[in-house]
């Protein structure tokens, strides 16, 4: 099944951001700029997630959150850091409780700048995050495939 | 069955965009108590004074919340502008009332979406949020950006509406209008909305009172509180009277909600057609902030109080936001007990919750 386009969901979680972005996100979603017509669709379960947008920087108190998310998620998954906060903490850097952007506790893969981050620039951020997990998901499966290949090679000798 | 168990409800939660976390004590179906626990939001915003002068505060200020991020940006300025005694010219106080009048339509629609939303209403949640678009387009049109505007300064604004700016105003407003006629059709009078929330979550004006509500959820109450009737920026020369419902339920804050919509449509009607000529702001001579002051103003969600004190430095000493989500949160709890398990989401949705500016 390799050939076949994946349709990757999509999580949101809103770190400690202002909510602009988070609207944002669900902007995207809502017709007028329609994310979905990409192929991706918004889900609040992270364990059927494929794509983790974040907003807002990371605290010491949602710090162990975010990781329990990205940790639920099944692999390959990918990481997209929407807006300014999420990248590297933005206006609120030198707030006593910001630890910094989300690239602090979970590995970033896609920033996508912004305060707040445009729709468009949000698409694009997805757009490239549905590319990566394209080229994830096939280093998956023929890693998979090999070590199926392996273990079948020596059940039989 | 009596055994008590304790369900966590929240931050990451499908019906919610925010995080906020709720301890509920459940038995059988029943919610016995929410033990509610904030916190993952909270930034520390409020000690950036000591690190950025009173100007720049105020585009930290407009970042307290991204969905009243005007009011925000506009109390921040009028409470300054009280310490430092600085007669904002009558221009830029409509164009904050106009200004501040569409951030609220783009809370409403926004909310009504997803109130929608969390009854399992899809097409009406699309349909509040392709309305909400066109307020975001005007938005974008007269101030540059689609949710954070950063046009207020102290001592005005810095950006001023044309001629031509005004009718297409006008023009964008009537549309506006007829798009959310539409929709109320289905607002008020659609069989599974009603079956969804008439008589949930009941609030009486006494509780409501006693608990300290604001905003549309006291409102929606009986109670006809609203900051705007205090007269600050334009509003005193505006004509409106506080849009109240009496049953307490879900429903009426649904009601309320859609009413405020067009109380502010007919709002920035007034104070389009009112719109005096003049300056857009006056520069500051007085020096650095000395004093203290306070600033009340009725955001989308209801009072939302700011205090500054300043030293005679450029940095205040202290600044302090009671936003109306935090008001809110002690008659959510109350609703709560002896609700329904399946109906927490809507309620927590009713009072409409905005984390980020409760934790700041």
């Amino acid at each position: 099944m390799a050939n076949v386009k994946r349709s990757p969901w999509i999580l949101h979680y809103d770190g400690s951001s202002c909510n602009g972005c988070d609207i944002e996100v669900l902007a995207c979603m809502t017709p007028v700029y329609d994310a979905e017509r990409l192929g991706v669709e918004n889900t609040g379960d992270p364990m059927q997630a494929d794509i983790l947008l974040i907003t807002g920087g990371i605290n010491a108190q949602n710090a162990p959150v975010v990781k329990q998310l990205y940790d639920q998620m099944p692999r390959p998954k990918v990481v997209v850091a929407v807006g300014i906060c999420a990248c590297t903490g933005g206006v609120f850097k030198d707030c006593y409780n910001i630890l910094g952007g989300a690239d602090k506790v979970i590995p970033v893969d896609i920033y996508v700048p912004g305060c707040a981050a445009r729709p468009e620039s949000i698409i694009d951020g997805i757009v490239q995050a549905r590319d990566l997990f394209q080229k994830r998901s096939e280093e998956h499966d023929a890693l998979i495939r090999k070590q199926k290949m392996e273990k079948n090679a020596k059940e039989n000798g | 069955m009596d055994k008590k168990s304790i369900i966590p409800f929240g931050p990451q939660h499908p019906v919610l965009p925010e995080p906020i976390h709720l301890d509920l004590e459940i038995q059988d179906e029943k919610v016995l108590r929410a033990i509610p626990n904030i916190g993952f939001i909270h930034r520390g915003l409020e000690g950036l004074v000591e690190k950025k002068d009173f100007n720049t505060m105020v585009y930290v200020a407009e970042r307290i919340c991204g969905i009243c991020s005007f009011g925000h940006g506009m109390a921040y300025c009028e409470a300054l502008e009280d310490v430092m005694h600085v007669e904002v010219p009558e221009r830029a106080k409509f164009l904050r009332t106009i200004w501040m009048e569409f951030s609220r339509l783009h809370s409403h629609l926004l909310w009504l979406g997803l109130c929608a939303d969390a009854f399992g209403f899809e097409s009406l949640y699309y349909e509040c949020w392709r309305i909400r678009e066109h307020v975001l387009d005007v938005m974008e049109n007269t101030t540059g950006g689609r949710i954070i505007f950063s046009v207020n300064q102290i001592g005005g604004v810095h950006r001023d509406l044309s001629d031509e700016q005004v009718r297409y105003l006008n023009t964008r407003l009537d549309a506006i209008e007829a798009d959310v006629k539409n929709v109320e059709k289905t607002l008020f009078h659609d069989a599974t909305i009603e079956k969804r929330t008439r008589g949930l979550g009941v609030l009486t004006k006494e509780q409501a009172h006693d608990l300290g509500a604001v905003g549309p959820f006291a409102r929606a109450s009986g109670i006809a509180i609203d900051m705007r009737q205090t007269g600050y920026e334009a509003y005193g020369q505006l004509d409106f009277a506080p849009v109240t419902a009496e049953d307490g339920d879900c429903y009426s804050r649904i009601v309320v909600r859609t009413k405020e919509i067009y109380q502010s449509i007919d709002l920035i009607r007034q104070a389009l057609s009112k719109l005096p000529k003049g300056d857009l702001n006056v520069p500051i001579v007085r020096g650095m902030p000395k004093g203290e002051a306070m600033a009340r103003v009725e955001q989308p969600r209801g009072e939302a109080i700011y205090y500054v004190h300043g030293d005679g430095t450029r940095f205040l000493k202290r600044f302090r936001v009671r936003t109306p989500t935090f008001a809110n949160i002690a008659p959510l709890c109350h609703m709560l007990q002896g609700a329904n398990y399946a109906d927490v989401g809507i309620l927590v949705l009713s009072i409409d919750p905005c984390i980020s500016c409760t934790e700041r």
